[in-house]
């Protein structure tokens, strides 16, 4: 084997390791698995947002050619589930989920009856022929519409249809009310969306003949999907595998627990043969978890020189027909802890209400309430900068943190830590390098010839990386915040590494193994990462919360030097000097100041596993396994620009510029960083301009079914992204990186608005809500224009 | 009433193999790829032809293999994308570069991506930054914001010679 330069892998732009398979086509997503004597399962959904069921007839369909069997809810009562969530704010009030809806349906596309046949076409083909009887129920899809007095009620213990209240309060919000200049208030939509990962997802469950099931599943969280599947379907938990292999995106969506994922199991079970479910996409976007759905009523207190002095926030968070595994959690702590963002605003108060309405569960999606809550910081700093005619920028600097605020604890927040930052230095590198002052004139020459343009500015920060696990009961989630990893040296030297993290694209293979190469100073050739089964990595909570590199990074460069402190004490044994003496420097023990050899670490590997010559209390082998429970979280932080051109006559909306700059702690792997922020950034694009999903007020039906309805943008709805890195480091974590992969998605959307509301400024238009579609731009210009005629 | 199954033979020629399949009518060529012939490279990402994941190339030219019936394929030749670098474990110059840009994420859209970006170098040897954004609206990718995507052709397009 070949001795590692010593040089420095954290810091470069290595190209992945995991993309050839992929590019040659030799990727394994679980709908490629075909298993010997599997079966195919296909879901009968609810055509109605709200009903009771009276009848359902299944004898036709159990009559259809290679169906296996035909269940409806009643058959699995008492049998598996109720389905319940995993974090839950204390107080709320939980309805109960079943699996199959038994009585009443409370969405389009809740599961109502299933069939198993030999194939997925006769599958589809029985389904077709199960008879249900409805009486259809008023359905209410609206958060704000679902809290009014007299609105469809849909489970008789949320009465009001909120199961969850939350505050948080700092500083006296009433007092800077009087206080203050002025006062505006607004009320601005967080667009609902649809997560739309390019895999969607799929579940196989085999039983085994030594009697334990294996479960493959896309799960950014394979560990804990075993712990829920053993629990609601009654499997003890050893006895269940769960593997994921390659994962075609999560972005929050792929982190729940839904129905399919415990039908499989327990009708392998059942039947004694593997049992498959494929989601096609249609059927995705009514049963695989939404994001965002909110409503938000801001006021904000201010001097007349641009110096907020309070804000007030009332949330309404429309969660869907039932409580999906986080979703108490994101309208609540994930997004109004948040509502500060990046500036100093002592006097703050926010309530925020959780509301269930006949509509899809909605649950984490890349950010999951942060994106919520950056964007009310900033809709209300820069409403207040275009209230006072000020600069936009102008008044964010008045307002942001200064580096000498950190550690920073918003509004005197208990819970809520900014660890580290540099805002105003963000702010001035992003200026730069938008050459901010050049096209601020420009915009202003260019209106007085009919062009609008118009430059969004949004700064954030937020927490990431959910730790540690002491401080994550009180608030009702039930889960550690620990990473494990597991550094195994074989007998030739080389590395397999066990890691508790789940890729769905991030380039984990690559990323840790930059790390731990750093650590053990091998070849990263000579290191290989596993994730993603329960029966080879130890133990886990998977990769959600922007977490894999603070938490599960840390784990695998702490492990890594748990196994170089013990090969240390094996060199100094077989160099026969104190352990004190011996150094580890590219990939060899020295002993500095003597003439002896250096040893490598293969060869003090071998020893390990030979175990001929250890020293005294010493063990064989060379393994070591850290569960990580970092200190606190990392807050990354950023300052995204864009410059738009706004078509008044269509409302199209032309992007010509994005400059991010993020400060994400250390850089891993710059290459791969700069990529989650332009696939964060654009699905952020997607929300501000494009994406939104459209129910039915009246009968709550789904109106963007398919990717034909649901606006994903392509190549060129969407321009070039320039990503700049500012690098200050985490002292929450020994490697000090925070997390990056919702940054993107945190940013864009407010950064956009605010370039569209700049272009159309001259028409005196103060607030657009997402998406800002040509027809809502169009509408909105018209209506300008005949009020002031 | 469920479809009566009537059987049809259809013979394709696939990555220079000749293959005879026994399919329904109503099997889409992605199915057959995919599930009669375990070609698995190619991938399902929607159900109404919006996302290319399944894009393949017949008689060299590309197309999205879900909006085919596998009996409509009879006698064709189809390459997909385990057939784009002579199956020897190499990768072609659209993969090579997708991996040099990291042009890839998740890697579920890239199979569609590397035929689709295939079919426009084809069309077009040096296309605008413009033409390659919209030579790709057939393929929707939802990790890499499509930057890098463009940035990897590019890198192909300048390295063309112009005739």
């Amino acid at each position: 084997m070949t001795i590692s330069t010593g040089k420095r892998h954290v810091g470069q732009p290595l190209r992945r390791r995991e993309d050839r398979k992929l590019l040659a086509g030799r990727g394994r997503y679980v709908d490629d698995i075909k298993l010997p004597g599997m079966l195919h399962m296909a879901i009968l959904r609810s055509p109605h947002a709200h009903a009771t069921i009276s009848s359902i007839d299944l004898s036709h369909a159990k009559a259809a050619p290679g169906v296996r069997l035909v269940l409806s809810g009643e058959a699995l009562v008492d049998r598996i589930g109720p389905i319940v969530p995993n974090w839950i704010i204390p107080g709320s009030k939980v309805p109960v989920r079943p699996v199959i809806a038994t009585d009443r349906v409370r969405f389009v596309g809740e599961c109502v009856a299933l069939v198993v046949a030999e194939t997925l076409a006769q599958a589809y083909d029985a389904v077709g022929l199960i008879e249900v009887d409805y009486e259809v129920l008023p359905a209410v899809t609206e958060e704000a519409a679902a809290v009014q007095r007299g609105a469809p009620q849909l489970h008789e213990n949320v009465p009001g249809n909120v199961t969850t209240l939350y505050q948080v309060k700092g500083g006296d919000y009433t007092k800077a009310n009087r206080e203050a200049d002025q006062v505006i208030s607004l009320r601005v939509i967080n667009n609902r969306l649809i997560p739309t990962c390019m895999e969607t997802r799929a579940v196989i469950a085999a039983p085994e003949p030594d009697g334990t099931l294996t479960v493959y599943i896309g799960s950014q969280v394979p560990h804990m999907h075993r712990r829920w599947i053993a629990e609601t379907v009654g499997i003890p938990e050893h006895q269940l595998r769960v593997v994921a292999p390659d994962i075609g995106g999560g972005f929050g969506a792929k982190m729940h627990l839904y129905p399919e994922d415990l039908l499989c199991p327990y009708l392998a079970r059942e039947l004694n043969t593997p049992v498959k479910w494929w989601e096609t996409r249609s059927e995705s976007h009514q049963s695989t978890s939404h994001g965002r759905a909110h409503t938000e009523d801001i006021e904000v207190a201010f001097t007349n020189d641009g110096r907020i002095l309070g804000l007030k926030v009332s949330t309404l968070g429309n969660v869907g027909a039932y409580l999906s595994n986080m979703a108490t959690g994101g309208p609540t702590v994930n997004t109004v802890n948040f509502g500060t963002g990046t500036y100093k605003i002592d006097n703050y108060e926010a309530f925020s209400r959780v509301v269930v309405t006949n509509t899809v569960p909605v649950d984490a999606y890349r950010g999951y309430g942060r994106p919520e809550g950056a964007y009310i910081a900033e809709r209300a700093i820069d409403a207040v900068a275009r209230h006072l005619n000020l600069d936009q920028v102008d008044v964010r600097r008045k307002n942001l943190l200064h580096s000498s605020d950190f550690p920073y604890r918003p509004y005197g927040s208990t819970g809520v830590m900014y660890d580290s930052g540099d805002y105003q230095a963000l702010l001035d590198k992003a200026l730069e390098a938008f050459d901010y002052e050049r096209r601020r004139e420009e915009c202003e020459r260019l209106r007085g010839t009919g062009i609008y343009r118009g430059i969004g500015v949004a700064a954030y920060t937020h927490m990431c990386g959910m730790a540690p696990s002491r401080r994550l009961a009180p608030g009702g989630f039930n889960r550690g915040g620990w990473e494990s990893a597991r550094v195994s040296i074989d007998s030739s030297g080389r590395a397999t590494i066990y890691s508790g993290s789940m890729s769905q694209g991030q380039g984990h293979a690559t990323s840790l193994s930059q790390i731990a190469a750093d650590v053990l100073q091998i070849p990263i050739d000579d290191i290989e990462i596993v994730q993603g089964d329960t029966r080879q990595v130890q133990a886990g909570h998977g990769t959600f919360n922007s977490r894999s590199m603070a938490v599960g990074g840390s784990s695998v460069h702490v492990s890594a030097h748990q196994v170089i402190a013990k090969a240390k004490k094996i060199a100094a044994g077989m160099l026969e000097v104190d352990e004190k003496d011996v150094s580890y420097s590219a990939g060899a023990f020295t002993v500095p100041g003597t003439d002896i050899a250096p040893l490598t670490f293969s060869k003090v590997a071998r020893m390990a596993y030979v175990g001929h010559k250890l020293p005294d209390g010493v063990a064989p082998g060379l393994d070591e396994t850290v569960f990580y429970d970092p200190t606190g979280m990392g807050a990354p932080s950023g300052v995204h620009l864009a410059y738009v051109e706004v078509d008044p006559q269509t409302g199209t909306v032309d992007i010509l510029d994005y400059v991010a700059v993020d400060d994400v702690g250390t850089l891993i792997n710059p290459l791969l960083a700069a990529g989650q922020i332009h696939g964060g950034v654009v699905q952020g694009i997607a929300q501000a301009l494009y994406e939104e999903v459209s129910y039915d007020p009246e009968n709550g039906q789904l109106l963007t079914g398919s990717l034909l309805d649901y606006a994903v943008p392509r190549a060129e709805h969407v321009p070039n992204i320039r990503s700049l890195f500012q690098e200050t480091p985490s002292p929450t974590n020994p490697i000090g990186v925070k997390g990056i992969g919702e940054s993107g998605s945190i940013a864009a959307p407010p950064c956009m608005v605010h370039a569209v509301l700049d272009a159309l400024s001259p028409f005196g238009i103060k607030h657009l809500d997402m998406p800002l579609t040509p027809p809502r731009i169009w509408a909105a210009v018209r209506n300008a224009r005949a009020g002031a005629a | 009433m469920p479809v009566q199954a009537v059987p049809h033979e259809v013979t394709i020629e696939i990555n220079g193999s000749r293959r005879t399949v026994t399919v329904e009518a109503r099997r889409l060529l992605v199915h057959l790829i995919r599930e009669d012939l375990g070609l698995t490279g190619t991938h399902v990402g929607c159900d109404t032809s919006q996302c290319g994941a399944c894009t393949v190339e017949i008689d060299g030219q590309a197309v999205k293999s879900c909006t085919v019936l596998a009996v409509m394929a009879d006698g064709a030749s189809i390459t997909t994308i385990e057939g784009v670098a002579g199956g020897g474990g190499g990768l072609d110059r659209v993969q090579a570069a997708f991996q040099d840009h990291h042009a890839l994420q998740c890697g579920f859209c890239t199979p569609g991506m590397v035929m689709g970006v295939r079919n426009l170098l084809k069309e077009n040897a040096n296309p605008s930054e413009r033409e390659i954004r919209h030579g790709l609206a057939g393929n929707i990718c939802r990790c890499t914001g499509y930057h890098n995507i463009v940035r990897a052709v590019e890198s192909l397009a300048s390295k063309e010679d112009v005739a």
